[in-house]
């Protein structure tokens, strides 16, 4: 039995890119790039929930059955996301970012890997208190467009509302988190006046291309889950999308490091990760 | 010979590690990652401290770290912390797993796929089941695992429940654990 595991593991190592080429070719996503742990985890995870015996056997089924792809893209994207993620993000993103978006007439934002909206509309609050909103248009992305519609519509359980409560006020936030939603039968609604500005958008980033000229580009836990390669190419997307002086704010736990953009930002706060395209 | 050395713990955990980790050569041939489960606090001052009283190297991981002997990596708060077949760490933001994140089972499989027979796998004191199925996945992939004796660690319940789910190779009083592993690296 023991060694029975080994064997099907073995084999697993060759059937993940097998697979993973078979879903590219059919359905365009590309996952090849992404990290192989991670992907490694969730194929197990996907394997196991629906009693496959091995990727071979699920590679016949993703092959034929779309509902099923859609379902292995929820695997695969992880939509794991809070309201003012990293107060001190948020913080600092008011000290260091805000003074130099107020002298912008007109402001254009990127949320690449917006998720379930969350992010957004968290960044709509503080614009807001800071005057900046009406001035803004964002772009609200993810390849997944189950978020998408969950973002779009701003609808999210009370379940969590504590944490995010919390976090607003370690983030900062001048008013009372409650200003900006209305409660019914359980969830909370934020205010449509906050989303007002945005588009929210089916964008891929790995095969997906340049669609403005944006100030600010927010991507934060997205990078984490993808190869080196994949990493230089996003981040050479980025800089492409960014104005001069745009500002680039990424995770807590990622960085430009071993990235070909490296020195062409300057870091506003290298700890929260907020970093400014330098000019030329 | 073994190429990895991975440590799981939560409550009590610290002070356990404090029992370990400076009693390890400057030439430990084995690179350490481990899981503290600390919430949502930071490692900023244990990591400092233990750097001052070791030998290796400490620090918090950051992602695609090159994984090299002479250091020890945390994982960050909040984040799983994974090991990539090419030998670097790697970070997920997926849900918790046994209400834990980062997760010890999370790293402790990683690891097998990536180390195979060739890893050591550290169950210590903890309040919850996590590393269990973790701890198993290294034993089946013919690696060496460990875990502190439950008589006496602080918490019980994690070294329990490893040696519930995994046939141990060893159980060791926490004083006894630094030697065995010094003896586990340096075999051929
Ligand atoms: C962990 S969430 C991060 C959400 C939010 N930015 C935050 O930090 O809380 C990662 C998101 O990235 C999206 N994503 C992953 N790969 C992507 C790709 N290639 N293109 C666009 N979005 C992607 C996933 O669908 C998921 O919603």
């Amino acid at each position: 039995m023991e060694q029975n595991k080994s064997l099907v593991i073995d084999n697993i190592d060759i059937e993940i890119p097998l697979f993973l080429e078979a879903v590219f070719q059919k359905y365009s996503y590309d996952f090849r790039d992404y990290s192989k742990a991670h992907v490694k985890r969730r194929l197990l995870h996907r394997m196991s929930v629906g009693h496959f015996t091995s990727i071979s056997q699920m590679q016949e089924k993703v092959l034929r059955d779309k509902a099923f792809f859609i379902d292995l893209l929820e695997d695969l994207s992880i939509n794991v996301t809070e309201m003012f993620r990293d107060p001190d993000f948020y913080k600092s993103f008011r000290e260091n970012v805000v003074p130099t978006l107020k002298t912008y007439p007109f402001i254009k934002i990127w949320h690449a890997g917006c998720s379930t909206g969350e992010e957004v509309y968290s960044l709509a609050i503080l614009l807001k208190e800071e005057g900046l909103l009406d001035r803004c248009q964002v772009y609200a992305t993810d390849f997944n467009r189950k978020v998408l519609e969950i973002a779009k519509h701003g609808i999210y359980k009370t379940q969590e509302l504590d944490k995010f409560q919390r976090n607003y006020i370690k983030s900062g936030g001048k008013e009372k988190l409650s200003d900006y939603y209305t409660l019914k039968y359980g969830s909370i609604k934020f205010d449509q006046a906050l989303s007002k500005q945005v588009v929210f958008a089916d964008h891929n980033l790995v095969t997906d291309h340049v669609f403005a000229e944006v100030n600010l580009i927010l991507c934060r836990n997205v990078l984490i889950y993808f190869n080196r390669e994949l990493q230089n190419k996003v981040i050479n997307l980025f800089h492409e999308s960014l104005v001069h002086s745009g500002h680039l704010c990424l995770g807590s736990k990622e960085s430009l490091r071993f990235t070909q953009h490296e020195h062409s930002f300057v870091d506003i706060d290298s700890k929260q990760k907020i970093f400014k395209k330098k000019i030329g | 010979m073994n190429k990895a050395l991975v440590i799981g713990t939560s409550f009590g955990g610290l002070e356990a590690l404090k029992t370990i980790i400076p009693a390890l050569p400057a030439d430990f041939k084995l690179p350490i990652l481990v899981v503290l489960h600390i919430g949502d606090n930071n490692n900023d001052s244990f990591v400092q401290y233990l750097n001052s009283t070791s030998q290796l190297c400490i620090k918090e991981a950051e992602e695609k770290d090159e994984i090299k002997k002479g250091y020890v990596y945390f994982a960050p708060p909040n984040y799983h912390m994974m090991v990539e077949n090419d030998e670097t760490i790697s970070f997920s933001a997926d849900p918790k797993v046994h209400h834990s994140r980062p997760s010890i089972d999370v790293l402790f499989e990683s690891a097998a796929w990536t180390y195979k027979n060739r890893l050591v796998g550290v169950i210590l004191t903890g309040l919850n089941q996590d590393g269990a199925y973790g701890l198993k996945a290294i034993k089946d992939y013919g690696g060496t695992t460990l875990v502190e004796n439950p008589e006496n660690a602080v918490a019980s319940i994690m070294p329990k429940a490893a040696l519930t789910k995994c046939d141990v190779d060893f159980v060791l009083e926490l004083n006894e654990i630094s030697n065995k592993l010094i003896e586990l690296s340096a075999q051929d």
